[in-house]
């Protein structure tokens, strides 16, 4: 049992990683903690899939001589590669997204930007005077 | 010549928009930046013609992507099931194209205008990519690049309202966590059976049932998907989405965004995991139905109490979804078709909806409110006409697109012996009327003020074009009701 429990901590390590991103990405209010949250629930997944390619006693996948040689299977740390790069592109255009909430809104964080929202809306809205969005004339 | 084009189509209709993207950005004119995209959106929509009639002959079209043949390599396919988003998202992005030249310059500053278009061209190719694709991991990338190229669209609509910022924001943490199940999904798949090809896929897990790591990944890959299609209780990101975008960027990602990810959706329940019944069948039953018909009604509500059109618009997108993914719920031939029928129908009637409504905003300056909707019917007659003949259309009056996909909605649920389905379908169609009833009242029946708008030819182009589509799809329906069926038949096949 317990061999087998320590057998896969490679799994464990990942999904406790999972859920700290996942409970960062819902439970925080801050608009860059968020962010801080998705890169480990992603990170998590690469190394899920780095654990997938690793097979015990195997080589790095490079052409050997001899008949007796196991390979470490390539293939999932190529689509890894592919992820990280997607990854970083989330990232980055998550990092200048709150660059761009703080310069309009002075605040990165979900409560104080979600009642100036609210503020706004209701005007509109509610007491029938039209905010003017800057549209050109 | 020819021969060579036919023959790499699946690839040509993937790459023209991406390769056109590279090219637009170096063009900073607005006009020849236009005019290039409106060509490469033409092109593709064009290509895919000469694919669906291809279709017709061969049925089934593999590409395989620099000659490594697959379940190696990647592989593209196209049969009768892909063709229809191929269609769906080529057709509505060409007439959303032509529609944006007029509209964008007013929403977005000059200088970035050619970036936009780039961003354009990208989500569009992404979209194509994620339903030509047959690999399961390169579907993960396309998913990626349409959806970080729809956030960064949104967000442009901040130079009209911040409040784009912040809903970019909440559609890309969203859309990334749901990409990223998707993932954990296929590799779990991966896992244990050591291929990424969809059809070698299929074939692998029908010996693995009840494996738990199966149905984990399964599991994932759903949720992953459902987050993209903003199936019911999945939708937050959606209304904020496309209320703030800008006007030609809401009309494209509500008409083509999330037909591809609910086609993506039907090739995981009925085409990948086809072997595990017991799964499927469980999941449409205890997962899908019940959410699809919480959809139909919240997102009706939801609409009925909303002031604001484009959200307005946005929640009925959500019940709409609900249809569609109803259709997919009772799992019968019939059923799954007028899901397909409905994902066409819808396309038109929002994509109509959305350009009504953003030419209104463009003349009165404002947010489109009810408030200020108010006896403008008869200063913009066309535009208003328009307007009426597709929520007539959502509402599923006869003559028009939406009655034919209500009435094979509603015959599937009957033959399969779910009354209470088709009643619950036909409560939820009573309740669209109301909020679409409130618009027209608020715009033909009410004084207004007197403001003359000179009603503009090259916005209502489109507008017109989509009208007819309507219209036409409403009086006869047999091309889009054939290949609903023959996609079916190839979804679900002689199983049930």
């Amino acid at each position: 049992m317990i061999s087998s429990t320590v057998g896969i901590w490679n799994y464990w390590i990942v999904f406790c990683l999972m859920m700290i991103g996942l409970f960062l990405v819902i439970g925080r209010k801050n608009f860059l903690k968020k962010i801080v949250g998705l890169t480990i629930f992603q990170t998590s997944v690469f190394l899920l899939y780095i654990t997938f390619g690793k097979i015990k006693g195997g080589t790095p996948p490079i052409l050997n001589e001899s008949i007796n040689t196991i390979y470490s299977n390539p293939l999932p740390h190529v689509l890894i590669l592919t992820a990280i790069v997607v990854g970083v592109a989330t990232t980055a255009l998550g990092l200048s997204l709150v660059l761009r909430i703080n310069s309009e809104y002075g605040s990165i964080e979900e409560d104080d930007v979600s009642a100036q929202d609210l503020v706004d809306y209701h005007d509109d809205i509610e007491t029938g005077k039209t905010l003017d969005l800057k549209f050109k004339k | 010549m020819i021969d060579i084009l036919i023959k790499n189509l699946p690839i040509i209709v993937v790459l023209c928009p991406l390769m056109t993207s590279l090219l637009v950005v170096l063009i900073p004119n607005i006009f020849f930046s236009w005019i290039l995209t409106t060509l490469s959106t033409f092109l593709t929509f064009l290509f895919s013609i000469l694919l669906y009639q291809e279709i017709q002959i061969h049925s089934h079209i593999s590409y395989a992507l620099g000659k490594w043949m697959p379940p190696i390599g990647i592989e593209y396919i196209i049969d009768k099931v892909a063709i229809i988003p191929v269609i769906i998202i080529s057709g509505i992005s060409f007439i959303a194209t032509i529609f944006a030249y007029k509209i964008m310059p007013e929403e977005i500053e000059k200088k970035s205008i050619s970036k936009v278009y780039s961003l354009w061209l990208l989500a569009i190719a992404g979209l194509l990519g994620l339903v030509t694709t047959g690999d399961a991991f390169n579907l993960f990338v396309f998913l990626e690049i349409s959806s970080l190229a729809s956030v960064a669209l949104v967000a442009m609509g901040a130079h009209k309202d911040k409040q784009a910022l912040v809903a970019a924001y909440n559609y890309l943490i969203i859309g990334a966590v749901g990409a990223t199940l998707y993932v954990i999904g296929v590799g779990l798949l991966y896992g244990i059976t050591g291929t990424l090809n969809m059809a070698d896929l299929t074939n692998r897990i029908s010996d693995l049932n009840n494996n738990r790591a199966l149905i984990a990944g399964f599991g994932f890959m759903i949720i992953g998907i459902m987050v993209k299609a903003a199936v019911f209780p999945l939708h937050i990101w959606l209304p904020r989405a496309y209320a703030y975008a800008p006007s030609a960027v809401s009309v494209l990602l509500a008409a083509t965004a999330t037909k591809a990810s609910l086609y993506i959706l039907a090739r995981i329940l009925f085409s990948i995991f086809e072997n595990s019944e017991n799964l499927i069948n469980n999941t449409l039953l205890f997962v899908i139905l019940p959410l699809s018909l919480l959809a139909m009604f919240a997102g009706t509500i939801m609409a009925i109490y909303e002031k604001d059109i484009k959200r307005l618009l946005a929640h009925s997108s959500v019940a709409q979804i609900g249809y569609i993914t109803l259709a997919f719920a009772i799992g019968t031939k019939a059923s799954v078709a007028a899901g397909f029928i409905h994902m066409f129908n819808h396309a038109i009637i929002k994509g109509g909806l959305f350009i009504a409504i953003t030419s209104i905003g463009f003349y009165i300056k404002k947010r489109v409110t009810i408030n200020n909707l108010s006896g403008l019917g008869r200063e913009m007659p066309i535009t208003f006409f328009c307007f009426v003949i597709c929520s007539l259309s959502l509402a599923g009056l006869p003559l028009t697109a939406g009655f034919i996909s209500k009435l094979y909605l509603i015959k599937a649920s009957i033959s399969s012996d779910d009354i209470w389905i088709a009643i619950l379908i036909l409560i939820s169609s009573a309740l669209s009327v109301v909020y679409l009833w409130k618009i027209i009242e608020v715009m033909w029946m009410r004084d207004g003020r007197k403001i003359v708008i000179k009603e503009n030819p090259t916005i209502y182009i489109s507008l017109i074009i989509i009208t007819i589509l309507n219209i036409y799809f409403g009086l006869d329906a047999s091309l889009v009701v054939n290949g609903s069926f023959e996609a079916a038949d190839k979804l679900i096949g002689d199983l049930k």
